[in-house]
């Protein structure tokens, strides 16, 4: 079991969110919130991250449900990718998230992993998951960005020294959907909106999201705003299921008389966060339904890419699938 | 660092061990307990040659601390069935010479016993999305695929 070995830790696992807090808090970053640990122990086992206490949220109760409010629902932080995938509220309301929990990962992984830990997750960057010294890791270079670099799977968009990219398949159904995030901390509770949740390497490279040392995730809220709209979900990887997307593309429409009143749009795999694609968004907004506006879509939704040596691909790629989603949502 | 002590259930039998918190349940699987017949391939949750049930739900047990298995009921590839006395699963793997090195078998069978139990009569499609976390090296998945759906037919009582 050589790689199955881990720095020591202390293991913390409240059984309620103050007391979650309070540890959190005292450790700061010296700490390390688990969910499900289907990230974690990947870095825990290359022993690139060695926490001095980690921090189990899993037992906490009231932290993992699905649950009707008057606007819309609430999903705890520690809800499973299987458990929404197949939520019958979720799936009547917002099939769109249903869907693409679904298209996570393996079985396995759904059944253990989070939605508050796939948001969470940090990059896929082979360099910075290897332990190299690269911007995201503190360091001053990028072994992605450079001539020989591997980055056909890195990104198109607002690169910034780091030209990671958001690998969740769950986080662009949520920005679609509107959803917010409720962040806990000592302090108080903050509700952020899903598009703001995720930041780029520009605001702090360090990072993928707003939440700093003692912040928890705990609840997701979807608004009814976007329920039985259409949806389309798709998701291109290299193998079928089972791999991370490349790109993948979450929206949500309504149409009247063939016409589409409002739409929202967001895709991964492209850019360090979840991309809301504001372009098409307006391009399409109030066009009919049809061939040309989906082709409309698709010409704009690439605009200002700079694809890197080796992922040239991902502009057709990203342009076919927001064609799809408008011609057959 | 003080060990843990865990008290659990694997495949319905009381069971207690101790353990460092940085121990993987297949680590204390393999190592504390002796029940070497879940396999390690990868280790990050790709290959499935870990996997195990943990109340029911198939998971890799190479991402999943062995003191998350206190109160909780572990099912392992040898409560499915025992040399003397094969699975049906087991029976159909050999049949159908679904198996060469052997590393991705006990994974598999667990994970086809999960999946029977949700679904137990899936199309072969739902059969190949189901088992596409556990990777097999040798096969080439057909004969894995054959002796699934031949099991689903056998267990339904329509071979
Ligand atoms: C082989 C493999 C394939 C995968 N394929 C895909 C895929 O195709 N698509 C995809 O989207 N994902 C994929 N993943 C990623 C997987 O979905 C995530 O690792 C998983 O969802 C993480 O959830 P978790 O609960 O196990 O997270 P954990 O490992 O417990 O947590 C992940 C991170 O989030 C933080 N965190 C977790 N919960 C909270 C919270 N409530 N508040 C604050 N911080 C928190 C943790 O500190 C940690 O940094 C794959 C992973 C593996 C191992
Ligand atoms: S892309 Fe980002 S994470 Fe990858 S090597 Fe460059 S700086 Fe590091
Ligand atoms: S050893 Fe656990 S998934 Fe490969
Ligand atoms: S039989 Fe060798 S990996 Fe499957």
């Amino acid at each position: 079991m050589a790689k199955d070995m881990m720095s020591g830790f202390a293991l913390y696992q409240p059984t309620d969110l103050k007391n979650a807090l309070s540890l959190i808090t005292k450790f700061g970053s010296d700490g390390w919130i688990l969910a499900g640990g289907y990230d974690s122990l990947d870095w825990f086992k290359d022993r690139i991250k060695r926490p001095k206490a980690v921090i189990d949220l899993s037992g906490i109760t009231g932290l993992r449900d699905v649950r009707e409010t008057n606007n819309g629902i609430e999903i705890g932080a520690l809800t499973t990718l299987t458990e929404i995938h197949q939520n019958s509220l979720i799936k009547q309301k917002f099939n769109l998230l249903s869907e693409a929990a679904g298209k996570v990962a393996s079985p396995q992984i759904r059944n253990y992993g989070t939605i508050g830990g796939n948001v969470c997750q940090d990059t896929r960057c082979w360099y910075y998951r290897y332990g190299l010294d690269c911007y995201r890791a503190g360091g001053n270079t990028c072994y992605a960005d450079t001539p020989q670099g591997l980055n056909r799977e890195h990104c198109l968009f607002n690169a910034d020294r780091c030209v990671a990219v958001s690998p969740s398949d769950t986080a662009p159904a949520l920005i679609a959907l509107e959803a917010e995030m409720i962040v806990v901390n000592q302090t108080g509770e903050q509700a952020i909106a899903a598009e703001d949740f995720f930041i780029g390497p520009g605001i702090d490279i360090e990072r993928m999201t707003v939440l700093k040392p003692g912040d928890v995730l705990t609840t997701i809220r979807i608004p009814n705003t976007w329920a039985g709209a259409q949806f389309y979900f798709e998701k291109v990887a290299d193998r079928n299921t089972w791999d991370f997307a490349l790109v993948n593309i979450a929206s949500a429409m309504k149409i009247k008389d063939n016409v589409i009143i409002e739409i929202r749009m967001a895709c991964g795999g492209v850019e360090c966060v979840p991309k809301r694609l504001t372009v098409v968004e307006n391009v399409v907004r109030g066009n009919p339904r049809d061939e040309e506006t989906a082709q409309l879509a698709a010409n704009s939704a690439s605009r200002g890419a700079t694809p890197l040596n080796q992922n040239h691909f991902k502009i057709p790629l990203m342009e076919n699938l927001v064609k799809r989603a408008i011609r057959e949502a | 660092m003080a060990k843990t002590h865990v008290s659990t259930t694997i495949n319905n039998e009381p069971v207690e061990f101790l353990c460092e918190p940085n121990q993987t349940l297949l680590d204390c699987l393999r190592n504390e307990l002796q029940m070497t017949g879940t396999k390690e391939g990868c280790s990050t949750g790709d290959c499935g040659a870990c996997s195990v049930t943990v109340n029911g739900r198939l998971v890799c047990s190479c991402l999943v601390f062995g003191v998350e298995a206190e109160g909780q009921n572990i099912g392992t590839i040898e409560g499915i069935g025992k040399a003397e006395n094969l699975h049906v699963i087991q029976q159909k793997f050999l049949e159908h010479a679904a198996l060469q090195c052997g590393i991705c078998t006990p994974g598999l069978i667990v994970a086809t016993e999960a999946l029977l139990a949700e679904n137990p009569d899936p199309t072969e499609a739902e059969a190949r999305y189901y088992l596409a976390g556990n990777l097999c090296r040798c096969t080439g998945y057909d004969k894995i695929i054959r002796a699934v759906m031949d099991s689903a037919a056998e267990m339904r009582g329509t071979a």
